[in-house]
């Protein structure tokens, strides 16, 4: 009997909840018992991502065996035989006591509070409080604290559950906010008030269960009730991060990041969260044509009969730009094929690796998968900057100990890194240590990065792949340790659509294409394209449009529909939230239009038919998930690396033309990354 | 309390402490209090290390020693650990000067058992001879502070300048003891008053009397115990 007890102790304790008996995981606190039975408790210091704190004290529950007296769930393990429960007079008495300490000292000010709607303080109390008030002393109250840009603080209401505090020095990486003085004096603040600096700093204003920490450009916007909520896809990176916009009326008043534990678990970067106030300013919201070297309003009749009388009979070619759905750039190769042209590319600033097998240039372990990775070579990636939400992944894994290598400049990693050096070529001659390190590693990966790629390290680092052996069964799982990491959201499904030549872009220069259809193409050079009349289909008057000689007003990535592939081969769909302004259209309509003009077919009248073509010919992208691309493409030997890395993303917050038109976004690269102090002028 | 912040940081402040440097000897020790504690876990040696910083600051101004910001940079930059979790420790514990203070920085207990026993007289006292909570007289002597509990109750009330406590005091008794330290002399630390030696029974026992001569079991003798 006594080795059964033992037995079941070690492995699925059985507690009972308010009279049910269940099962929890070994390890499980008290809460999550509860939780698994289907009771809520209140709480505000317990995180599921974070550390546990308890401090909050407001998920009390009553638990036999133990002292006679409500205790913190959130810090309690479940063992075998408790006995919780969390309704009796006992529990509640003690939530409407924890209650009335927390708003002792608390405002009342939650009528003009920006968390009102969506405050957990706020639908806790009405929940579990006792209703009223029966304090008469006078109430704390804290000074504001600077935060930066991007996070809005008034300290009074802060309850000091320390998630911001948590979240910084655990998730983030970066250890800046802090809880000074103690007891009711304490403050939660950065150091000498100096703005949160890093790539995830927003983060905190999700975790705040108050109003002490809200979000400064959407202060006060719009209450939650009022805005149309949909779920999105987010192309300032190519994570495919999960987002839900907020709009009111046709205006993107916010993005909150939704939870998928395989992409972005909760989290999202600033930029993806900020630059969405970018989509109301610099516009194309109507047909432009360049006449006399200047772009003048046109009609879209004008526009087309330039682009057909153009096209008839002379070749085209497109370019795909970095924020596009799988549906523009389908429609964009239809009306190519009818064109009779195969000039498709995507790849906008020169680059050229094979794209052969898809395998090759996909990030193959998963996000999810890298946190457990124990050995991790990264070639030529800025990752805070390219892929900020890896970066809290591969933290993980360095945080469980494995080891990180990176080729490239340095830059502020947020864990121990090893840096080799700046020059490619090293993948050629490896430190003893390094090449030990991968060698001996169970899980061993290789990321990257755009700059690895643009100095040649494709080859070479699928060599290494192949030597180290990186794709094997660990543990009777698949184990992929390659992986190349892409910067722009459209460049995976472009690869599969196959907007790619075998020599890049300069395929395209070289067969100088009587018309050039720039779909929201920002980065290209187009002085190599001077003999081309140049269509720019695209939303925002960026550096594609001051090249272009005729504009078509299309829709950013709030104001359609679209299938995108994120860098791990994932296959997403984002909802339309609010329309296009102005004469702007759906971009695939334009393109079908287009095709009208210039009298070919393309095979399809609505969206739903352009995305079952879409799908019967490219099946993956019909499927929400992981694409299979096959097993790993062989090297080419020949292919030598070289030359001294550099870094594509030069600002962090300006990537991308919408985050270029975004006053939030310029303001965070001047403050924070060009030490301008604007705090004054903002106010 | 509440009045409690940071000095300000200041190109003054920097271009005053922002070469600070341990002495060769407070080194040596900094070394010997960074090697208590595992590899790695060096963070561990924050609270003495800002405890010496301090004193060395005090040994360099003549006062009790503060902590000047560039100086619990200093201390971060040598543990290897964010700023903002120094500042922490710093804020947390009154034993740290965060401002600057004054020769001899005069710590008045004001919890229950020194206030029951006459610590507002000891602090009128203080404000008597130009005393004021939270700032330093002009002749940069005193700094006044009132604290909670130091653990002298059984001789309370008690104050504590620097690092010794003065206690059993009454204001005849305190002053006695400040002026002392003015004149630059080392009063007697501990228990001020005459009768007693540290912190045993003044006059006759008043209770547990049995247990003067001897052991003596006093349990048949209880009451018993309250339902």
């Amino acid at each position: 009997m006594v080795s059964v007890d033992a037995q079941a102790e070690t492995e699925m304790p059985t507690v009972t909840v308010d009279g049910t008996e269940i099962e929890v995981p070994d390890g499980a606190t008290v809460l999550q018992a509860c939780e698994l039975a289907g009771k809520e408790i209140p709480r505000f210091c317990y995180h599921e991502r974070l550390s546990i704190a308890g401090n909050c004290r407001m998920c009390l529950v009553e638990v036999k065996p133990g002292p006679p007296k409500p205790q913190a769930s959130c810090a309690l393990p479940a063992t075998q035989g408790q006995e919780i429960r969390t309704d009796s007079e006992m529990v509640k008495k003690a939530r409407e006591g924890v209650m009335e300490f927390l708003l002792i000292n608390h405002p009342l000010d939650c009528p003009i509070c920006d968390q009102g709607g969506e405050c957990d303080l706020q639908d806790q109390s009405v929940a579990y409080g006792r209703g009223g008030s029966r304090y008469h002393e006078n109430k704390r109250a804290v000074t504001e604290k600077y935060m930066g840009p991007l996070i809005k603080t008034i300290m009074t209401r802060c309850i000091h559950c320390t998630r911001c505090v948590r979240f910084s020095e655990e998730v983030a990486g970066v250890d800046e906010i802090g809880a000074l003085y103690r007891g009711e004096d304490m403050q939660i603040t950065t150091y000498l008030e100096h703005a949160a600096k890093h790539e995830l700093s927003a983060n905190v204003i999700d975790l705040c269960p108050v109003g002490a920490l809200t979000s400064r450009p959407y202060a006060y916007e719009a209450r939650p009730w009022e805005l149309k909520k949909t779920l999105g896809i987010d192309v300032s990176d190519a994570m495919g991060s999960n987002i839900r916009i907020d709009a009111r009326g046709r205006e993107v008043l916010r993005v909150l990041p939704r939870n998928n534990d395989d992409v972005n678990e909760e989290w999202l970067s600033d930029k993806a969260r900020w630059q969405v106030d970018g989509l109301a300013r610099r516009r194309l919201d109507r047909v432009w044509i360049r006449r006399d070297g200047k772009l003048q309003p046109a009609s879209w009749d004008e526009a087309f009969g330039m682009i057909a009388a153009a096209a008839r009979g002379a070749s085209v070619a497109a370019v795909a730009g970095d924020l596009l759905d799988c549906e523009t750039m389908f429609a964009a190769r239809r009306l190519m094929t009818a064109l009779g042209s195969d000039l498709l590319e995507s790849r906008q600033t020169g680059m050229s690796y094979p794209v052969g097998n898809l395998a090759g240039v996909n990030f193959n372990t998963t996000f999810a998968g890298i946190e457990t990775a124990d050995a991790v070579l990264v070639v030529g990636s800025h990752l805070r900057w390219e892929a900020p939400l890896l970066n809290v992944r591969l933290r993980k894994a360095a945080k469980r100990g494995a080891k990180i290598f990176i080729v490239g400049p340095y830059w502020d990693t947020t864990y121990a890194a090893e840096f080799l050096g700046d020059d490619a070529s090293i993948l050629h001659d490896l430190p003893d240590h390094v090449a030990a390190a991968m060698q001996s590693a169970a899980r061993p990966a290789i990321v990257v990065g755009a700059g690895g790629l643009v100095a040649g390290a494709h080859g070479p680092a699928l060599a290494l792949a192949h030597a180290w052996n990186v794709v094997r069964d660990v543990d009777g799982v698949r184990w992929n340790g390659f992986n190349v990491l892409h910067m722009a959201a459209a460049r995976m499904g472009a690869l599969m659509l196959g907007f790619a030549r075998p020599r890049g872009i300069a395929d395209l220069a070289q067969a100088a294409p009587a018309v050039l259809l720039s779909l929201g193409a920002d980065e290209v050079d187009y002085t190599r394209f001077t003999g081309a009349l140049k269509v720019y289909v695209g939303h925002h008057g960026d550096k594609g449009a001051a090249a272009a000689d005729i504009i078509l007003p299309g829709s950013a990535y709030t104001e359609k529909a679209g299938t995108y592939v994120s860098t791990e081969g994932r296959v997403q769909f984002a909802d339309k939230a609010a329309f296009a302004p102005g004469d702007a259209r759906e971009d695939w309509t334009i393109l079908r239009a287009l095709a009208d003009a210039l009298g070919v077919s393309v095979g399809f009248d609505s969206f739903e038919q352009l995305r079952s073509a879409m799908i019967a010919e490219i099946p993956g992208l019909g499927v929400d998930g992981l694409v299979d691309f096959g097993p790993l493409p062989a090297a080419e030997s020949a292919e030598r690396a070289g030359g001294t890395i550099v870094y594509p993303v030069k600002d962090f917050y300006l990537t991308n033309p919408i985050a270029r038109a975004s006053a939030t976004m310029q303001r965070c690269s001047a403050e924070l990354l060009h030490g301008e102090n604007l705090a004054e002028a903002a106010e | 309390m509440a009045e409690r912040a940071p000095h300000p940081d200041t190109p003054e402040l920097r271009a005053r402490w922002g070469s600070f440097a341990w002495t060769n000897v407070n080194a040596e020790k900094v070394r010997e209090i960074i090697g208590r504690y595992p590899e790695g876990r060096q963070r561990s040696a924050v609270m003495p290390l800002l405890d010496l910083a301090q004193r060395q600051v005090g040994q360099e101004t003549s006062t009790q020693g503060w902590l000047p910001l560039p100086v619990m940079e200093y201390v971060a930059a040598q543990l290897d650990m964010p700023i903002i979790r120094v500042l922490e420790v710093a804020t947390f514990y009154m034993m740290y000067n965060i401002a600057p203070v004054g020769r001899f920085h005069v710590q008045v207990c004001g919890t229950t058992p020194c206030m029951l026993r006459g610590s507002d007289d000891i602090m009128d006292a203080c404000y008597a001879r130009g005393m004021k909570k939270g700032h330093t007289t002009a002749d940069g002597l005193w700094t006044l502070s009132e604290v909670e509990c130091m653990g002298n109750c059984a001789s309370a009330p008690m104050v504590q300048i620097n690092d010794a406590n003065y206690e059993d005091l009454t204001p005849a008794r305190l002053d006695a003891v400040l002026d002392a330290l003015a004149r630059g002399e080392q009063p007697k630390e501990g228990t001020q008053d005459p009768a007693r030696h540290t912190v045993e029974p003044v006059g006759a026992l008043s209770n547990l009397n049995a247990m003067a001569d001897g052991n003596h079991d006093y349990r048949g003798e209880w009451a018993t115990a309250p339902a």
